[in-house]
């Protein structure tokens, strides 16, 4: 992929206060400090009334602090005019704000054309934010958001964010409106990208959940802004500061700390390749030897997965088909956590999840021994694990 | 039937294409009439319609606004204007000023009302979007509210233009000439050929406006919207649809 | 104007209160009829697109294209027919009650909730009670609403049968005022139908909220 982006930039709040209504009146955001190193994901989160959109919101002063400096790279964002400070922030909402009257190529050129790039220039540049987000060009530039799914949506919505390539993203909730399953991939496609851009994003959400799985750093805070606890996801759920921390990460904090691991963070096992068509003699004899697990993977052509196949479907005489197999569970991803990976292998027949990359195929397998061996790992770390 | 032979006899009369009192000049006269007077109207109700939409203030200057201009009937517009015109201009104030007059007052309240609500009605989400990636305020409007709310603004200035058109004849009645001097003439002398005739024309007038902006509405809408449906009217306040005020 | 007369001259209203009153009296009759015929041919009409759905497109495209037609057209369109008369009025302003009324009623009728029309039908509802007791009462805001939109519209429509000879408030506005130069007459004309708007408006707004308690403001 050519490399479609700067690195992003450390933004700073030092002694943010954000006050409605006269002095004296109860504060939004009170006295926040924090700095987010460049190229970092530092989630904001907490129950409502905490302040996390408003703090966001003040740092491409769409909502402008009573009080306090907040500076990006060391300069101070009321230095600017605000409407070019907002051109060189990304800005993602939850219900995403496509403009229904432009196409989604439009839409994504929106701030480089008010930068006034070269036509040639935002051209290229919406052809590879499309295919970095996933979607096809060709296919998707003269489509209109009306014609879009909630999915497709999000990604332009992205696209959109990244175009003039700025080192700084904000982002409110912007997997809040879609469906689990849905907003689960979304999010592993959002880290994937991070990976390569590595921009500094401040992204707000009141799930805990997205933001042990999204955040380089979590800022976790109460009601009034005051900020309860700054840290990396792992420290925090091992050493939760306060009571007020320990309970809103709830009580499975243990578990929660397996969400942390990733399933590429594992060596992943090698099971025994099938093509449909192989005689199941020659299948048992490879699966005598030592370093094979006790099932054979069935694939197609692609080396996409099929199903499982056990000594009770070899027991047969004809050759493999397509029919004669154990559904696999739900195929997991490099980066889906080891407490994602550990529902599904509870509900597969051999205990073993697929592993897949990003068209389908097969990389590997992990099994539910693995992961146990994890989690005795993690509970030896940090605190007792319940 | 032999009335329609007469009717068709009036139309090619070439006595009736010359002269002051001719087809061509009435013609011109309404349609000249109609389409300053649609101008003058978008000047003064555009700008406000626009203002008061994206900044959202005035509600209730635009429902009294409203509420009067479908309160008052055409008619009335060209009848309150003539005494002011004649009180102001003397002899000067009859003729063409008072029809002017009142076919701008006619044309203000449905483009104001339906800029306004077109604008309100763009979804916050995607002001906030424009505003938090750096657009300017008039960028905003311009790039972003107005092309969404385009149905809505279209509508009511096709609604404006058909009804200023179709009330446009009325203007005979303050001497203000148009199609409509026939029809008078016709209704006084019981030439009943000269009445059906002017009428038909007005009508086809009238049309031709209606399926003329209506061909505007469908090119100029960006085809990511979804078309203005043709929802019936309920509550009198709001938006004025094509069809709710076609004619005086 | 006639020179060295005030602009409004309330003696003269003083004068002509029986002209008023007998002026507003055509007018308001004349509305009446076209509203009440208009309906119950709109009410038909819709019932048999209720029946028919696909009467509805040639419906609303003839009442696209009368709609069009100036209300002046549309009063004389009809002179060599039926002649100077009452009914040339009325068969143009039914005319546009019907444009308003059909596609309001069809719309407020579709608008029921299919859920609402499923479980009529489950409870054991004949077609006729389920229009009766179940979809009509739902639409009913909706048909209210067009009912008075109707009524008002054709209150300023009516203005202009003066010009027919059917007098009503048009006569004050025109015959006396614009005619004769008599700006005391336009204005009372003009103020007396506004008013005359405003007040069947206020009183159909109520009529329907009494009839709906359960209906908030519902949009199209």
């Amino acid at each position: 992929m050519t490399k479609v982006s700067t690195s992003g930039a450390v933004v700073a709040l030092e002694h943010v206060s954000k006050r409605y209504g006269p002095t004296g009146s109860p504060p939004a955001v009170s006295d926040l400090s924090l700095t987010i190193l460049a190229g970092e994901v530092c989630v904001l989160v907490g129950p409502s009334g905490c302040g996390k959109t408003t703090t966001m919101k003040m740092i491409n002063r769409l909502i402008e602090p009573t009080s306090g400096r907040i500076t990006i790279d060391g300069v101070d964002v009321m230095r600017q005019p605000a409407v070019e400070l907002r051109r060189r922030i990304g800005y993602v909402i939850q219900q995403v704000g496509l403009f229904p009257h432009l196409t989604v190529a439009e839409n994504v050129a929106v701030v480089p054309r008010l930068l006034r790039w070269p036509e040639e220039r935002v051209r290229k540049r919406v052809d590879e934010l499309l295919e970095l987000v996933g979607l096809d060009p060709a296919g998707y530039q003269s489509r209109y958001p009306a014609a879009l799914s909630g999915g497709e949506r999000q990604r332009v919505g992205v696209a959109r964010a990244l175009a003039a390539d700025p080192p700084v993203m904000l982002m409110d909730e912007p997997f809040g409106a879609v469906d689990p399953i849905l907003r689960d991939r979304l999010q592993n496609e959002f880290l994937r990208l991070q990976a390569k851009v590595r921009k500094t994003v401040v992204f707000v959400t009141h799930d805990v959940d997205e933001a042990i799985k999204m955040a380089d750093r979590i800022a976790i805070l109460q009601r009034g802004g005051i900020l309860a606890q700054y840290d990396t996801p792992d420290q925090i759920l091992a050493h939760p500061a306060s009571e007020f921390v320990d309970r809103f990460v709830g009580a499975d904090r243990g578990l929660k700390r397996l969400s942390l691991a990733r399933v590429r963070d594992l060596p992943l096992l090698q099971p025994v390749l099938v093509r449909p068509g192989e005689e199941p003699a020659e299948i048992r004899r490879r699966l005598e030897s030592p370093e094979a697990l006790g099932f054979a993977l069935l694939v197609d052509d692609e080396n996409r997965p099929i199903g499982w196949i056990g000594h009770a479907e070899l027991a047969g005489e004809g050759p493999i088909t397509a029919d004669a197999v154990m559904p696999v569970a739900t195929l997991l991803q490099p980066e889906s956590t080891l407490r994602d990976a550990l529902s599904e292998l509870l509900l597969s027949s051999v205990q073993l999840g697929v592993v897949v990359d990003e068209d389908g195929m097969v990389l590997g397998a992990i099994s539910v021994d693995q992961i146990s061996d994890t989690l005795r790992a993690a509970a030896g770390k940090g605190h007792g694990a319940t | 039937m032999e009335f329609f032979g007469e009717v068709w006899t009036w139309y090619t009369d070439p006595a009736n294409w010359s002269g002051n009192d001719g087809l061509p000049v009435r013609l011109w006269e309404h349609v000249s009439l109609s389409v300053v007077s649609l101008l003058a109207g978008l000047a003064i109700a555009l700008p406000v319609g626009l203002y008061i939409g994206h900044t959202g203030r005035g509600a209730r200057m635009v429902v009294a606004v409203s509420n009067i201009g479908r309160a008052v009937p055409s008619l009335g517009w060209l009848g309150i204007a003539y005494p002011i015109s004649t009180g102001l201009f003397q002899r000067g104030g009859i003729g063409f000023l008072p029809a002017f007059i009142g076919l701008v007052a006619l044309a203000i309240p449905p483009v104001v009302t339906n800029t306004y609500t077109g604008l309100q009605e763009v979804d916050s989400d995607l002001r906030e979007a424009g505003r938090g990636m750096g657009m300017r305020e008039l960028q905003l409007l311009a790039r972003v509210e107005v092309p969404v709310a385009l149905p809505v603004i279209l509508a009511g200035i096709r609604v404006s233009a058909v009804a200023v058109v179709a009330t446009a004849p009325l203007a005979a009645l303050v001497g203000g000439g148009t199609l409509g001097a026939y029809i008078l003439q016709g209704l006084e002398l019981s030439d009943e050929v000269r009445v059906f005739a002017a009428a038909v024309l007005v009508a086809l007038l009238a049309i031709l406006t209606e399926l003329g902006f209506a061909w505007i509405q469908r090119s100029a809408v960006s085809p990511g919207l979804s078309r203005l449906d043709d929802a019936p009217m309920t509550d009198a306040s709001r938006v004025a649809r094509p069809g709710e005020l076609g004619s005086p | 104007m006639i020179e060295g007369q005030p602009f409004f001259r309330f003696d003269w209203l003083v004068d002509n209160l029986d002209q008023l009153a007998r002026r507003l009296g055509e007018h308001v009759l004349v509305t009446f009829i076209a509203v009440t015929v208009g309906f119950v041919i709109s009410f038909a009409l819709a019932l048999l697109i209720r029946r028919y759905p696909r009467v509805y497109g040639p419906v609303l495209a003839v009442s696209g294209i009368l709609y069009a037609i100036p209300s002046i057209a549309l009063f004389v369109l009809f002179i060599p027919i039926t002649g100077l008369s009452l009914l040339t009025a009325e068969i143009a302003l039914v005319s546009y009650t019907l444009v308003i009324l059909v596609r309001n009623i069809v719309t407020g009728l579709r608008g029921v909730p299919p859920d609402v029309i499923e479980a009529a039908k489950g409870m054991g509802y004949t077609d006729t009670q389920r229009l009766w007791r179940v979809e009509l009462p739902i639409a009913l805001p909706i048909i209210v609403a067009g009912v008075r939109i109707a009524t008002v519209t054709t209150i300023g429509l009516v203005t202009i049968a003066t010009l027919i000879g059917m007098g009503g408030l048009g006569y004050l506005i025109v015959n006396i005022g614009v005619t004769r130069r008599f700006p005391t007459a336009t204005i009372t004309g003009v103020v007396v139908v506004v008013l005359l708007s405003t007040v069947v408006e206020l009183l159909l707004l109520a009529i329907q909220r009494r009839l709906t308690p359960w209906a908030k403001a519902r949009e199209a």
